[in-house]
């Protein structure tokens, strides 16, 4: 604040073009936000929220990445994270299955309840909650084994299958509601790693899938691939739905446009507006928001 | 324009300047290669007739009666007779003009001091031999040897000549009756060490180094591959911690001999485990490879991509499993390699085992690692240093030796890089 103040007054505005592009600059700054930001616009809440998050903070050291969160995510519903790079969403979508504990700097306070219970209580196995909250990242991470085993390996682990059948059927299942069987049933035992990146993907959703969780969160998904296999990916989570409550983290308004119910925005660190899709690309009523789905930044 | 003109007249500099830089690389590897080629014909040239022994054919009579045996003694009375009266007779038999007592003390060193052995035990593997004449091929002596081999110069002065002439009569006339034959030395590889040059073997050498190898990856892989998954993965991140990481690092560069006083120290002179045997020599080079292990492993670790790790915490993997079924494997042709050239310095090394008594002359092979033996590095040592002409070529032959067990080595390493590595 204070070393902008400085700025100010050192230097002379000279010619209105200038002025212009200044002020369009100090929008995307932090002071941008200080001055329009009081709390998040739309509707948080939801009837029947699976996950309700309030007042979530999570630090990096001594570095803040999330500010005062409250969201509820309802069940059965898409809900599509959008919002300027370093704005936080990943952090915030890795709370929900508390991938965050796996960095040791990171540390979340507030309240995330899944099915109304604490999941950072102590007596809570984040074990047992990834198994109900499946994740699929941004760059495709099929383990570098078979396609069989890297969908079997869920199961596997957790026991979910008494038998070889029971576990064939299961894999299947999986590859089935992935869209993948079609591509992949004759070469069950080559390697994972030798599909091209959107079956790579699809891959990783079965393998999630395979484990049967409750939530599937999704950190863009289809950042990493072709507008082909992206639109497979987006027709998958049109499907998928129908099962899962599913968070989408994506930078494309696009596509939160296509997939989504519901979509939140954030801005550094804060969540600013969140609404029905429809009205969010249509009327938002932030400045913010309005500013970020214009194409203003991003 | 301008630009382009300056742009080619500093390109004329940027291509000498890259031309120059190759040419020196070339040039090194050059130089490189040139010294290693010198090096290998040079241990290859001396170490060949090494390989090769040569052989005197006497006909010997097995008499019953002057041995006192016959077809159905006992093995020890086999033992205990006197073969090497037999040779001796078969020599002064083949050459009946030796009459002083000095020549004839001569004439019987023709043979090794083996032979005698060579023919007990012929005649213990097949009793039905005593009562017979046969003719058999004796292991011939050092200065025999040589003056086959060519490794003493006939045409010198008798005065500079190591074999007088007597003897060198001797030898060519054996010679021109067919009666000295060069052939596989396979006694090298199947015999302890010896005072004898000729019946010195390196067996004792390779069986001591293969247990001390033994000991050595049996104690330091789990405990350096443990220790690497530790710090890697589930070490909390605080100043002890990091003193030991440094620490690890300091042991890395600690002098080898140093480990030698320690294992001196704590493991003979404290816990008295035996003296020159392969478990201490073993348990010594443990401590000298931990840490080439353990920082080898650790950046095999560290090398998983974060992603993998992801994924199977993100299915519910505990960190336990997602260590061992994804990160372990992964990691595995990186640990594998550190501990071959790990095993590869234990192999080689000498200062450490001087140490704990491993340099003493052990004649027997090591049935088992407490034991007395020696090892490879040191067997070349003690070799150099000895007087006889003989062990010349024994030393080069036994750097042959150990040249080609780093060679298997690194082929072991490269096999297992090949076999686990995945792509991803
Ligand atoms: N592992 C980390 N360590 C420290 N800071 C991090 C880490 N991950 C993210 N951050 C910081 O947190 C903020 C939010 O990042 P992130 O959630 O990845 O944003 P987004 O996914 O919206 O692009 C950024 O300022 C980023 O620098
Ligand atoms: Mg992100």
């Amino acid at each position: 604040m204070v070393k902008n103040m400085n700025k100010a007054l050192l230097s002379k505005p000279s010619g209105l073009v200038e002025q212009a592009l200044k002020v369009n600059k100090q929008t995307t700054t932090e002071d941008a936000l200080n001055i329009d930001y009081t709390a998040t616009v739309g509707q948080p809440n939801c009837q029947n929220a699976k996950f309700s998050t309030q007042n979530v903070n999570v630090y990096y050291a001594n570095n803040q990445a999330i500010h005062d969160v409250s969201l509820d995510i309802g069940a059965h519903e898409v809900i599509a994270l959008i919002g300027p790079s370093g704005c936080g969403k990943s952090t915030y979508l890795r709370c929900l299955n508390r991938m965050n504990d796996t960095i040791d700097i990171c540390r979340v306070e507030g309240q995330i309840l899944l099915d109304q219970e604490n999941i950072y209580h102590q007596k809570q196995d984040p074990v047992l909650l990834r198994a109900r909250v499946g994740m699929v990242f941004q760059k495709p991470n099929p383990f570098p084994k078979s396609i069989y085993d890297n969908v079997a390996y869920g199961p596997r682990i957790h026991g979910l299958t008494s038998n070889k059948a029971e576990l064939d059927e299961l894999v299947e299942a999986s590859l089935i509601k992935a869209g993948l069987f079609q591509e992949v049933k004759d070469r069950l035992q080559a390697p994972g790693t030798g599909l091209s990146g959107g079956q790579q993907q699809r891959l990783c959703i079965a393998r999630t899938i395979a484990v049967q969780p409750e939530v599937i969160l999704m950190d863009e998904p289809a950042s990493a691939l072709d507008p082909i296999a992206t639109a497979k990916i987006e027709e998958l989570i049109n499907e998928l739905k129908e099962n899962f409550t599913i968070v989408i983290v994506t930078h494309s308004m696009q596509q939160a446009a296509r997939v989504s119910q519901r979509t939140a925005y954030f801005h550094m660190g804060r969540l600013i507006e969140v609404g029905d899709t429809n009205q969010i690309f249509t009327n938002p009523a932030h400045e913010l928001t309005e500013k970020y789905i214009t194409g203003r930044f991003g | 324009m301008n630009n382009t003109n300056a742009i080619k007249r500093s390109l004329k500099k940027r291509h000498l300047k890259e031309r120059i830089f190759k040419s020196t690389g070339f040039f090194s590897i050059a130089v490189a290669i040139l010294f290693l080629a010198v090096l290998l014909t040079d241990i290859v040239n001396k170490a060949w007739p090494a390989f090769w022994q040569t052989k005197i054919e006497l006909t010997v009579q097995l008499d019953a009666e002057k041995l006192d045996l016959d077809a159905y003694s006992s093995k020890p009375a086999i033992m205990a007779a006197d073969f090497r009266w037999v040779i001796r007779e078969a020599l002064m038999n083949r050459f009946p003009d030796v009459k002083s007592r000095q020549d004839k003390r001569t004439l019987y060193a023709l043979t090794s001091m083996g032979a005698e052995f060579q023919l007990r035990d012929m005649v213990i593997d097949n009793p039905n031999l005593i009562g017979q004449t046969i003719k058999v091929q004796f292991m011939a002596d050092d200065d025999v040897d040589a003056i086959v081999k060519g490794s003493i110069d006939r045409t010198l002065p008798e005065s500079d000549r190591r074999v007088k002439n007597k003897k060198l009569a001797w030898i060519e006339s054996l010679e021109s009756n067919g009666q000295i034959t060069t052939g596989f030395n396979g006694s090298f590889f199947a015999s302890g060490d010896s005072r004898e040059p000729e019946m010195a073997g390196i067996k004792g050498a390779i069986i001591g180094s293969l247990y001390t190898l033994l000991v050595t990856l049996s104690l330091s892989f789990p405990v350096a591959v443990a220790a690497a998954i530790y710090l890697e993965e589930f070490a909390p991140k605080n100043k002890l911690i990091d003193f030991i990481e440094i620490n690890i690092n300091n042991l890395a560069a600690v002098p080898s001999i140093v480990f030698g006083l320690l294992g001196l120290a704590v493991f003979i002179n404290f816990f008295n485990l035996p003296r020159s045997a392969p478990v201490v020599g073993g348990i010594v080079l443990s401590l000298m490879t931990l840490p080439t292990i353990i920082i080898a492993s650790r950046s095999a670790i560290k090398a998983v991509p974060p992603s993998l790790r992801e994924a199977a915490l993100g299915l519910g993997a505990s960190k336990m499993q997602s260590v061992f079924h994804h990160v372990l494997p992964a990691a595995l042709p990186g640990i594998l390699t550190g501990t071959i050239i790990g095993m590869a310095q234990a192999l080689g090394e000498t200062a450490p085992l001087l140490m704990i008594g491993m340099v003493a002359f052990i004649a027997d092979i090591p049935q088992s690692v407490v034991d007395p033996s020696t090892v490879l590095p040191i067997q070349v040592f003690l070799w150099a240093d000895s007087p006889e002409r003989g062990f010349l070529e024994k030393t080069s032959a036994a750097i042959m030796v150990l040249l080609c067990f780093l060679i298997a080595m690194n082929a072991i390493a490269i096999y297992l890089r090949k076999k686990f590595e995945k792509k991803w």
